[in-house]
């Protein structure tokens, strides 16, 4: 039987009038990487508020490594490691600092402490950086301490917002590794992303939100199964010159126009026809379908800013 | 209704209220060096210009010395600016502008433990300087004759009281605050007026009667009035009420700084 580190029933948020989590019901099993996916304004950082403990819940439950967080806030606090996506290390204490004050709020031992910081600026490669202030870190580096802190009183569960959000591709990368290795670890992640590339690098399911709802579940290769298939043709053509390409074949095909690109599923038999009659990839691009796709045709092409 | 019965109900502290007081006491110990010039200063400053400058302009009608006369009031408004600036400016950038309330609360620490510990961290500052002026006036002993019983240890105490006041009512003013600019509120309608019209320059006899039944609604009238009969070792039964406005100022201040940061961090 799977445990479970999140449990969310019917969980829902008011702001006023304005329902930001409307009744969603997901469950995140002990081990796993979760992800909550969606657009600006989908309900992910207000659903992480609520698991974070920051924000009531307005109906529905939520239960977090076994504690309600209405009922048991600072328990729920105990276990869980927060990554925000708004950097907020203390700009007054250094690197090492930084993780040891934050330690102290657990109640963990001087010496546990002194042990456990050691760890995490190995791990998180930031020894070198122990006695500096952090505003003289990369952008990278303060991402890693972040992470570094939120797991150094060793949680069930390690919450990111955007993890990644503002990085250039090397940082990223990094980061992605150390995420990985954590899951290797066993350490149980949930985390809201808008990057496809990293929902499909980290995640082993991924819920996708949209205007507070929950459109579709699963693992990101059924997702893409499921609701994109096996191939994408981009097509950057003029609209007459498309229709003559796709006029024969086109209501057979799976076809979304999204501003001066057309993008067509199907299978690879169905497309490559049509991509070798271009020629031209910059023209007709024919790729295996992704997460974005899912992403876009769910949430909706346009619709979103 | 309901915000006012909150009042009555027992704050949400534990232990981790300790570890928010460290953590300013941590970053004081990095940075004291550089600040303490500024604040070792100040009093010196004051006390010259005021005392030997001012003072020689300045005749009491017994007899008194001015920096005499001073002295109670310097003792209670340095404590007042450390506890306003610490849980005022300070709060704000660790609220708005470092966002380190944010992950305060992302371990188990409480609204009411960050509040708490932001507030003992306002209140010890403010004893701090209390008992650094303390000092610099026993040095100047000798030429400013300001303390003339033992009882002037007392103004300790009084430190502590009005420290947790002001570092409370700072901070109820920062839960409120959406801009730095805003602060000037704070300072001009609140700080400052009481600043002058505590009876730490003149004596409160001098104002009007209505004004002086205003100023009893100003806290640092009854830190003033308490370092003054401290400091002249004059104690009587009248300082009580004294005593219980600065307790039941702490307790109703408090609770609103509780009340107002809940209502701004949790949303």
């Amino acid at each position: 039987m799977d445990r479970f580190a999140v449990e969310a029933v019917q969980l829902t948020k008011h702001f006023g009038d304005t329902v930001a989590v409307d009744g969603i019901s997901f469950s995140v099993r002990e081990g796993e990487c979760f992800g909550l996916l969606g657009p600006n304004g989908a309900g992910k950082s207000t659903t992480i508020r609520m698991l974070t403990c920051s924000s009531p819940v307005t109906s529905g439950q939520l239960v977090v490594s076994g504690h309600d967080v209405t009922k048991n806030p600072r328990l729920v606090k105990s276990r869980i490691g927060v990554v925000p996506q708004d950097e907020n290390l203390d700009p007054d204490l250094p690197t090492r600092q930084n993780l040891e004050v934050y330690a102290r709020y657990f109640g963990l031992s001087r010496e546990m402490i002194r042990q456990r910081v050691d760890e995490q600026l190995e791990f998180f490669e930031l020894e070198g950086k122990a006695k500096e202030k952090v505003d003289t870190l990369s952008g990278g580096m303060r991402r890693r301490l972040l992470i570094a802190r939120a797991l150094i009183h060793e949680p069930n569960l390690l919450v990111l917002d955007e993890p990644t959000v503002g990085l250039d591709p090397q940082a990223r990368h990094l980061v992605w590794k150390q995420l990985r290795r954590l899951r290797e670890r066993g350490v149980t992640q949930l985390l809201t992303t808008h990057y496809m590339d990293e929902a499909a690098q980290l995640c082993d399911r991924i819920v996708v939100l949209h205007h507070g709802k929950i459109l579709t579940e699963g693992s990101p290769r059924s997702l893409v199964r499921d609701h994109a298939g096996e191939r994408v043709l981009e097509l950057r053509l003029p609209a007459s010159e498309r229709e003559l390409l796709l006029g024969e074949v086109g209501d057979a095909l799976d076809i979304e126009p999204y501003g001066d690109v057309a993008y067509v599923f199907g299978s690879e038999a169905a497309l490559a026809p049509l991509a070798d009659r271009v020629g031209d990839d910059q023209r007709a691009l024919l790729r295996p379908a992704s997460l974005e796709d899912v992403f876009l045709r769910l949430t909706g092409r346009g619709l979103v800013e | 209704m309901s915000a006012l019965l909150t009042v009555l109900t027992v704050p949400d502290v534990s232990g981790a209220a300790v570890h928010v007081w460290q953590r300013n006491f941590d970053v004081f110990r990095r940075i004291w060096r550089t600040e303490s010039l500024g604040i070792g200063l100040e009093p010196w400053i004051v006390i010259v210009a005021m005392g030997f400058g001012l003072g020689r302009f300045v005749e009491l009608e017994d007899g008194e010395s001015y920096i005499h006369f001073l002295a109670p009031g310097l003792m209670a408004m340095f404590p007042m600016f450390a506890a306003i600036f610490e849980c005022g400016w300070g709060a704000f950038m660790r609220l708005e502008m470092h966002r380190t309330y944010e992950a305060v609360l992302t371990t188990p620490a409480s609204v009411d433990d960050l509040v708490t510990g932001e507030i003992l961290w306002g209140t010890s500052r403010a004893t701090f300087n209390g008992t650094y002026i303390l000092l610099v006036l026993l040095i100047l002993g000798p030429w400013t004759s300001a303390i003339d019983s033992w009882w002037a240890v007392l103004i300790l105490p009084v430190a502590v009281l009005q420290g947790f006041l002001f570092s409370s009512l700072a901070i109820s003013f920062a839960a409120l605050a959406r801009a730095m600019s805003h602060f000037g509120y704070l300072f001009n309608v609140i700080v400052m007026p009481m600043f002058w019209l505590s009876g730490g320059f003149f004596p409160l006899e001098n104002l009007p009667g209505w004004a002086q039944r205003v100023a009893w609604f100003m806290p640092l009238v009854h830190s003033v009035e308490l370092n003054r009969a401290v400091l002249a070792g004059d104690l009587h039964w009248g300082l009580l009420i004294d005593v219980a406005w600065l307790l039941v100022g702490c307790w109703v201040f408090y609770r609103i700084a509780l009340a107002l940061m809940r209502r701004r961090l949790i949303v």
